[in-house]
């Protein structure tokens, strides 16, 4: 223990060596998915395969997708736990109106051209009853989804009477099977929407208007911003997105039931955005941040399971990971 | 002044008036729906959720919030069931032991980790559902029915579900808590304001952490009458009963941001959501009308929206009264 005063050169040191807790914080999702793969291009049989991206991504891209309207909505400090319940709803609604249950439609193509505009649009519509809750009424955004989280899965049984729909119509199921270029099209869905989103938020007075609103919701207000109309919007997008990914996961698994489409999406999605490093109070948020979050957490189960670890445990490891990340984010801050 | 004092009351008694409203209702519509073996199955099968929901309003009573306690039931449930064997006592003993513990963790992100309550909790949720599978080797537990651990959830004290008792029982000791000990008072005095609270030199840190270890204990003592009611420990039960313990709790008129909040309409909260689906159970009887069970979670989503909205209204005018 010397008690010397330090010289600016050691002192510097000390700072450097913050940086590097700091560093880490930043880019920790980053390293710890180039780690993953590593790790796994190491120890992973059959891993470097066209095969093994394909199944990550194809298992991801519903959770990224929900996760890009979730960033948005979190950017405004808010949350919404409705994205499950209005997948199984568009998921419901879908199938119903392509097999002509609600009216009978005579083309094909017409009928599932309606089936994923009419779905999508409903579920973005309860997606803005959420914000309109949110806006109007200045109901706590956990609240205001609350509602839609418990009726919404109830709406899509009772339209559904808790039957499985199956299907096989491949005018509608190329949105879950095909493969352009050997591509899953759901991958080439959800980079457009991620570029898409990460452009708006980043480009866009759209999207500094939304940061704006997270960060100090008053001062924007006062400063000219329609912050009830912003936060329509991105409850609204939530809720475009959700539909979308329902439509997704019914396509994939060629039937749709409405207990089960989007079951718990609300949490993985959320769990992507945390890790990401999205403040979950908002102000700050970063799109390319939660598909970071969501392949890292996608990542972390698939090494687990491709190297014999039961699914259970996978969770927990999952639980630790979110802990750790959004920790570590924290002290970057602190 | 005399309509701001009219508008509290609404506020907080508004819960009870509704209650009293639809058992008046369910009883003059029907034959026995104050008959002794209606009320005391609807009784024992609402306990578990009134034992969660006692926590989660403390929880949410610091400003806080606890999703962790469905998957933590669920361990509860997956533990007790394989320590009925030996008994009532280690069957307790295990499923709030392993609530307990789970509470420590999430008392331990949140206070000493400074993690926020939803995402710590939101991990401690599915690292309690990964044990409770792991545990149980991913399939039911079947309970002991020699070592009579079952009556804590099937048996009787007298004529009274033992369940239910347990859960009055909590109530009582929450409700004293609450109104009657520093740290109840603290638990408000933290909702209402945490910085002012540490300044004012309450142990800000200690009170939180008590709260969410209590939040795991109760939710592990729902596990384990969860096991004991239904013969067996059940890993994947408790999907969503965090987000029925929150309605409740809102329903019941605790603000989601802390400050303020009453035990006693929690449980009447969750009365009332238990109540509905009893009544729609019995319109159905009728043969009137026919909804089927699905109806039940749009019913109560609906009936959470007019509580919010009313409760929207009232802080707004209360706010404005002051």
């Amino acid at each position: 223990m010397t008690e010397l005063p330090r010289s600016y050169a050691e002192r510097d040191a000390v700072a450097r060596s913050f940086d590097l807790f700091g560093f880490l914080s930043r880019y920790g999702t980053s390293i710890a998915l180039v780690l993953l793969v590593a790790f796994n291009l190491a120890f992973t049989r059959n891993f470097a395969t066209m095969q093994t991206l394909n199944v990550n991504l194809t298992q991801v891209c519903t959770i990224v997708i929900v996760a890009v309207g979730m960033t948005l909505v979190i950017a405004t400090g808010g949350i919404d736990l409705s994205v499950g319940s209005l997948m199984a709803i568009s998921g419901a609604l879908a199938p119903m109106i392509f097999m002509g249950k609600i009216l009978p439609i005579g083309s094909i193509y017409l009928g599932v051209a309606a089936a994923m505009i009419v779905s999508v649009l409903v579920a973005g519509l309860l997606g803005l009853f959420n914000g309109w809750l949110v806006a109007r009424f200045r109901i706590q955004p956990i609240v205001a989804t609350l509602v839609l989280f418990i009726a919404g899965r109830g709406i899509a049984q009772v339209m559904t009477n808790g039957n499985l729909q199956t299907f096989r119509v491949p005018e509608f199921q190329w949105i879950g099977l095909a493969r352009p270029l050997d591509i899953p099209a759901q991958v080439i869905i959800m980079a457009v929407i991620v570029a898409a989103a990460a452009w708006a938020l980043k480009k866009t007075l759209f999207g500094r208007c939304i940061l704006a609103v997270g960060g100090n919701e008053k001062a924007s207000e006062l400063a000219g911003i329609a912050v009830s109309k912003i936060k329509l919007a991105v409850y609204g997008i939530s809720g475009l997105c959700a539909g979308l990914a329902g439509l997704i996961v019914i396509a994939i698994n060629s039937s749709s039931d409405a207990n089960l489409v989007g079951l718990g999406m609300e949490l993985d999605a959320i769990a992507a955005v945390a890790v990401g490093g999205t403040l979950l109070s908002g102000g700050k948020a970063t799109i390319v941040g939660s598909l970071l979050g969501a392949l890292t957490i996608q990542l972390v189960r698939y090494t687990l399971l491709a190297n014999g670890v039961p699914d259970a445990a996978a969770l927990v490891v999952k639980a630790g990971i979110i802990a750790l990340a959004v920790w570590l984010q924290q002290q970057h801050r602190g | 002044m005399n309509r701001a004092r009219l508008v509290r009351i609404i506020g907080t008694y508004g819960v009870l008036i509704a209650l009293a409203a639809l058992i008046l209702f369910g009883f003059l519509r029907y034959d026995r729906f104050v008959s002794f073996y209606n009320v005391m199955t609807l009784l024992r099968y609402n306990s578990m959720f009134a034992l969660v929901a006692l926590g989660m309003c403390f929880v949410i009573m610091t400003g806080g919030i606890d999703l962790s306690v469905g998957s933590v039931a669920a361990l509860g449930s997956v533990a007790s069931a394989l320590a009925s064997p030996y008994g009532i006592v280690p069957g307790l003993a295990a499923g709030i032991g392993a609530g307990l513990a789970a509470g420590l963790i999430n008392a331990t992100l949140v206070t000493r980790a400074n993690l926020m309550p939803f995402i710590a909790t939101l991990a401690t949720m599915q690292a309690a559902s990964g044990s409770a599978l792991l545990l149980a080797g991913n399939q039911t537990v079947s309970v002991s029915y020699e070592s009579g651990f079952t009556a804590i959830g099937q048996g009787n004290f007298w004529t009274f579900p033992i369940p239910a008792a347990i859960a009055v029982l909590a109530y009582l000791i929450g409700s004293l808590v609450l109104n009657y000990t520093g740290t109840g008072r603290a638990v408000l005095a933290i909702g209402g304001g945490e910085d002012a609270s540490r300044l004012m030199g309450l142990r800000t840190d200690r009170v939180k952490f008590l709260v969410y270890v209590a939040s795991g204990g109760l939710a592990g003592l729902a596990g384990v009458i969860l096991a004991s009611q239904f013969g067996a420990g059940q890993p994947i039960e408790g999907v969503g009963w965090e987000l029925f313990a929150i309605a409740a709790v809102v329903v019941g008129g605790t603000l989601l941001t802390g400050g303020s909040g009453s035990v006693v309409t929690t449980l009447a909260g969750v009365l009332l959501l238990g109540i509905l689906f009893n009544v729609l159970n019995f319109e159905n009887g009728m043969g009137w009308i026919s909804l089927s069970a699905y109806w039940q979670s749009v019913i109560r989503g609906l009936f959470l929206l007019v509580v919010v909205l009313l409760q929207a209204r009232l802080t707004r005018r209360r706010l404005n009264a002051l």
